[in-house]
């Protein structure tokens, strides 16, 4: 019984939903105020992300006549409890150091449920917007999830063949020529999962008027942007666990691990903010062929210097 | 006051619908988001779909064309919302006053939606941005 309420507790409040979400609206913020910043402006306060959530839980929700209904309304939560069972797996790896072999491969399957989800409930909304930003991102999710899977074989094998991730996060891949070349490709492809910029083919608000998410209001379209908060903090945490040599829980390793994921932030950031949109067919182009060619470059330098002892190939 | 209203005024998301402006209202509007006046220091974002907006932006003398649209997108705005008739065109239709194509000022098509419809009007041709951020002001004021 204790050890139930222990569970929903760890889900629930403290590293699981009520944590992460916070940590998350803030982190939307920090993307916010150092895009202001790079414009030269001087952005929202730090509050405004809490005050957007509350103001969409306050709206109206509105569901289209044609609308499949069911799938509509159900897509939300099931991208929100991809992310949290997400969020809530790192922060306990991190934090007891209690992890099972095989959670990497895990945690890439739950990496794809909020892209799913967004494909899942934009097709229900029946409109032509819509349809267009799930062709769109269903084409980058078969571009990036083959650059990203082989950039976690590069760390697999720098590792010595390690599935867990406590265990991988007690090494630094990123210190050596493959485990470098991989952290950028993943970079890239953690861009095109929270959607930021160059990549945000499916959601451009320019051409497709915020395609993925046309049709959602009120409190649905609070759900979407819940979850996105939440992949800000989930997505750069993974991969600094992964190639990082991830994150303490007590004095300086929590400070350092902290820094570490204000880095990546901001470097998915200033991507965002100095890029311009791609086509779908440069991005699919630049995840296969570009990031593939890096990657199988990576992964025979990484097996190169696995077998013959050298750290730093 | 709610906490609905309260936290609309702190995050107002407006949504800009041209029905047969001259692009000069428009471009004042552009101008809002620009380092100069920055308006996402108060929250304010421009988004791509009405479903999103708690904030219409209307520009121009509301043509025959444009009225069943402008009427549609009203009805497609997540309420509690805000209608802003931005330019001298929107608020009285203007110089084109009369004129064999103008259906009525925005009010006017807004009003056979919803009677009860909130609109602030902002004179000017084109106002001037700092006009606009008075506006809102007044208007999130009353609500």
């Amino acid at each position: 019984m204790i050890e139930a309420l222990q569970n929903v507790f760890w889900i629930l409040i403290f590293p699981g939903f009520l944590f992460t979400v916070v940590l998350g609206l803030v982190a939307c913020w920090i993307v916010r105020k150092v895009s202001a910043l790079v414009q030269w402006r001087v952005g929202p306060p730090l509050f405004q992300p809490f005050y957007d959530i509350m103001k969409l839980m306050g709206k109206e929700t509105l569901i289209p006549q044609d609308a499949q209904r069911t799938v509509f309304l159900v897509a939300p939560l099931v991208g929100l409890a991809g992310v949290l069972l997400l969020s809530t797996m790192l922060w306990r790896i991190t934090i007891t150091q209690t992890a099972f072999v095989g959670d990497i491969i895990v945690a890439i399957y739950l990496m794809v449920l909020p892209s799913l989800a967004l494909i899942l409930g934009s097709s229900a909304s029946a409109s032509p917007h819509a349809t267009i930003g799930t062709s769109r991102e269903m084409k980058l999710v078969m571009g990036y999830e083959l650059p990203l899977v082989l950039a976690f074989i590069v760390v697999i094998i720098k590792t010595g063949g390690q599935l867990n991730l406590a265990a991988i996060a007690e090494h630094t891949p990123a210190l050596s020529i493959s485990g470098m070349l991989a952290f950028l490709a993943a970079l890239l492809c953690i861009q095109a999962k929270l959607g930021f910029v160059p990549f945000d083919i499916a959601e451009s608000e320019t051409e497709v008027a915020s395609g993925i998410i046309i049709e959602y209001s009120g409190v649905l379209l609070a759900v979407w942007k819940v979850m996105q908060a939440m992949m800000l903090v989930a997505l750069p945490l993974f991969l600094v666990m992964v190639f990082l040599g991830g994150f303490g829980t007590t004095g300086w390793p929590l400070i350092w691990g902290t820094g570490k994921y204000v880095f990546v932030l901001v470097l998915l950031i200033l991507i965002k903010n100095t890029n311009p949109r791609l086509r779908i067919d440069q991005a699919m182009k630049f995840f296969w062929v570009y990031c593939g060619i890096a990657l199988v470059v990576a992964i025979i330098l990484a097996s190169i210097g696995s077998s013959y002892g050298i750290n730093w190939l | 006051m709610s906490w609905k209203m309260w936290s609309l005024k702190k995050s107002v998301w407006v949504f800009h619908v041209n029905t047969g402006a001259c692009n000069n209202c428009d471009i004042e509007i552009v101008n809002l988001l620009t380092p100069k006046y920055d308006v996402e220091r108060f929250g304010i974002k421009l988004v791509g779909s009405p479903r999103h907006a708690d904030a219409l932006l209307v520009t121009g003398v509301v043509t025959a064309q444009a009225a069943p649209r402008l009427r549609e997108v009203y009805r497609q705005t997540a309420k509690p919302c805000v209608v802003f008739a931005i330019g001298a065109c929107a608020c009285e239709t203007g110089i084109f006053n009369g004129a064999y194509h103008v259906v009525g000022p925005v009010d006017k098509i807004i009003r056979e939606v919803d009677p009860n419809a909130i609109i602030a009007y902002v004179p000017g041709c084109p106002p001037k941005p700092e006009a606009m951020i008075s506006g809102v002001v007044k208007a999130l004021s009353v609500l």
